[in-house]
C-alpha cells in the first residue's frame, strides 16, 4: 500500500518551466492519492496545455496509449507534471527522454501489499522523491547506495561498483541532466534523507 | 596541525596512507610509520578499507599522534548513522585529530562481510556538510553543542582518471559547496589526463594532492586496470615491469615510474597523496626521486 502526499505549492510552482502538461494518475486502488488537494492546486496553474487523469501509468505500454490524442497538447509543453507515485513518474520521464518530467507528489510506503508495477522502475516511498533533481531517474533505486548527492568514485567503465552488470545510476543521471541541459539541478542544496517520513 | 594551513602557506604538502591491523596491536604499523613516514606531512588512516573489518580509524590515529606524527582520519559513510558519524568527529577533535578526510566508502559487497547492513545514511557531500554544521556549533539535528565547537582541516576525494570524469567533476563541486577544503585523488598514472583535469578543477580553487602508487608488478597493474576504479596504467609501464621482474620485485622500477608521474603533474597540482600498500619503505628513495 502506498500514499501518495503533494508537494508543497511553491516546490510545484517553481518546477515549472514554460508551459506545463499535467498528468494524474488515480490506477491503482493500492495508491492513496490526493484527489481534492491536487485539483485545487491544479487549478492556479498558468499555461496548462492539457491535462489527463488516467490510470497504471507505470505500465509504459498503456501510458503511450492513453496519451496518444493529447500528443499536440504535449508537444507543445516545456514540463510535464505528474501526479503519481514514483514509478508512474520514472515511466513518464523514460517515455518523454527530451521533456523535463517533474514529481507533483512524495511517496510515502503504507505496511502491505504494494500494488502491481513493471519491473524496469522501482521506487523505496522515500517520502521525499527526489526525480525533480535527477533527471527522472531514481536516486534510491537505481544507485546500490541510495546516494543523493551525486557519483561515488567506484563506477567503471560506466558500471556500477556493486553489480558491474548495471549502468551506474548516478552516470544516468548525469547524462540525462546533460541531454536536458538541465546540469543545473546538480548545484540544488545538499540533500539529506529524512528517515522520519518514508 | 591542520594541513589546511600548509596549502594556504603554499607548501606542497606530501601525504601518505596506512591501514590499522585486524587485530588489537597497531605498533607494527605505528613503527614502520615513524621509521618511513615521519618526514613527510600527515599520514592518512584508512577506514576499514575496501570494507575489509580492521581496528578502527580513530584508535590507530592516536597512536601515531603520540608517536609524533600527524594523523588524517579517514571517515566513511559505509558503517555509521550521523549520529554515530558525529559522535566519532567529536571524539576525534577531543583526542586532538584535527585532519579529516571525508567518504562515501566501498560498498560492503565488495569486503570480508558481504552480509553486512551497508549504512549510507550519509554520503561524503552531507557528510562534509554535516561537518561544518559541528564548526558552527550546532549538530546535524539543530541542536547546539557545549562548550567549544570542532575544528578540522576538511578533505575530501576525487577520481581525475575516471571514465565518468564529469560525474566526478559534478560531485567534487558539490564537495566544494558542502566544505570541502582539500583533495586527494585516486591513484594517477597517466599524467596527461590528470593536467586536463586539473585543467577543469582548478575553477574550484582548493588544492589537489595527486594520488600515487608505486606499482609492483605486472600482474598488479593489470589486476588494477581490471578491478580498481580509476585507475588505468597504460600498456608501456606495464612492459616496463614485465621485462625485468627482479628490478619489479625489488621497487626499482615502480618508484622510477611513481617518481616521474610525481615530477610531470607537480607543476599542475598542489601536494601529493602516496598509497604504499605495504610499501612503505620504499617511500623514502620514492621522495628523493622524485625531488621532494
Ligand atoms: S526518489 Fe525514488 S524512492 Fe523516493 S519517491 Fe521518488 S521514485 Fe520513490
Ligand atoms: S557506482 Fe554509481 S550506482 Fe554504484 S554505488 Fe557508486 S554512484 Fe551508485
Amino acid at each position: 500500500m502506498l500514499i501518495t502526499e503533494l508537494k508543497a505549492k511553491e516546490t510545484i510552482l517553481s518546477l515549472i518551466t514554460g508551459k506545463v502538461f499535467v498528468l494524474n494518475c488515480h490506477g491503482c486502488k493500492e495508491i492513496r492519492f490526493p484527489e481534492q488537494e491536487a485539483e485545487l492546486l491544479q487549478k492556479e496553474l498558468a499555461n496548462v496545455t492539457g491535462t489527463v487523469t488516467t490510470d497504471y501509468i507505470c505500465n509504459p505500454e498503456n501510458l503511450a496509449l492513453r496519451l496518444q490524442k493529447h500528443a499536440a497538447a504535449m508537444e507543445e509543453a516545456d514540463t510535464i507534471l505528474v501526479f503519481s507515485c514514483g514509478v508512474g513518474v520514472q515511466t513518464v520521464a523514460d517515455l518523454f527522454p527530451e521533456k523535463k518530467v517533474c514529481a507533483g507528489c512524495d511517496t510515502i510506503r503504507l505496511p502491505g501489499f504494494q500494488g502491481v508495477t513493471p519491473l524496469e522502475y522501482d521506487c523505496h516511498q522515500c517520502g521525499q522523491c527526489y526525480l525533480n533533481l535527477t533527471g527522472g531517474i531514481c536516486p534510491l533505486t537505481a544507485c546500490s547506495k541510495g546516494l543523493l548527492n551525486g557519483q561515488c568514485g567506484g563506477a567503471k567503465n560506466g558500471m556500477c561498483e556493486v553489480d558491474p552488470t548495471m549502468e551506474c545510476g548516478w552516470e544516468r543521471i548525469q547524462k540525462k541532466l546533460e541531454q536536458l541541459g538541465r546540469l543545473d539541478a546538480l548545484k540544488a542544496p545538499i540533500q539529506l534523507r529524512d528517515y522520519s517520513v518514508d | 596541525m591542520r594541513i589546511t594551513e600548509l596549502f594556504d602557506n603554499g607548501e606542497f604538502v606530501v601525504t601518505a596512507e596506512v591501514g590499522p591491523p585486524k587485530g588489537i596491536n597497531a605498533s607494527h604499523v605505528v613503527a614502520e610509520a615513524k621509521e618511513y613516514l615521519s618526514t613527510i606531512t600527515a599520514v592518512n588512516v584508512t577506514d576499514n578499507q575496501s570494507s575489509v573489518m580492521r581496528m578502527g580509524s580513530l584508535p590507530t590515529c592516536v597512536q601515531l599522534k603520540n608517536a609524533g606524527l600527524t594523523p588524517i582520519l579517514q571517515l566513511t559513510c559505509r558503517d555509521r548513522n550521523r549520529i554515530a558519524l558525529q559522535s566519532e568527529l567529536l571524539g576525534a577533535a577531543s583526542l586532538g585529530i584535527d585532519n579529516i578526510l571525508c567518504l562515501t566508502g566501498d560498498h560492503t559487497t565488495m569486503g570480508d562481510h558481504a552480509g553486512a547492513k551497508p549504512v549510507f545514511d550519509l554520503d561524503s557531500v552531507s557528510l562534509l556538510h554535516t561537518v561544518c554544521q559541528l564548526e558552527k556549533g550546532v549538530d546535524l539535528g539543530g541542536n547546539p553543542l557545549v562548550g567549544e565547537a570542532p575544528k578540522f582541516a576538511k578533505g575530501a576525494v576525487v577520481s581525475p582518471c575516471s571514465d565518468s570524469v564529469d560525474a566526478q567533476l559534478a560531485k567534487m563541486e558539490r564537495k566544494c559547496l558542502a566544505g570541502a577544503e582539500y583533495f586527494q585523488t585516486q591513484a594517477v598514472f597517466d599524467s596527461e589526463k590528470f593536467i586536463r583535469f586539473m585543467e577543469k578543477a582548478k575553477q574550484f580553487g582548493k588544492p589537489v594532492q595527486l594520488g600515487v602508487i608505486i606499482p609492483k608488478s605486472a600482474g598488479m597493474c593489470k589486476f588494477m586496470n581490471n578491478n580498481v576504479a580509476g585507475v588505468h596504467v597504460p600498456q608501456e609501464m606495464i612492459d616496463a615491469l614485465a621485462a625485468d621482474k627482479e628490478r619489479a620485485k625489488a621497487g626499482i622500477t615502480g618508484v622510477e615510474i611513481a617518481a616521474k608521474i610525481i615530477k610531470e603533474c607537480r607543476p599542475y597540482c598542489q601536494g601529493v597523496h602516496i598509497m604504499a600498500l605495504g610499501w612503505e619503505a620504499k617511500v623514502p628513495e620514492l621522495l628523493k626521486q622524485a625531488g621532494l
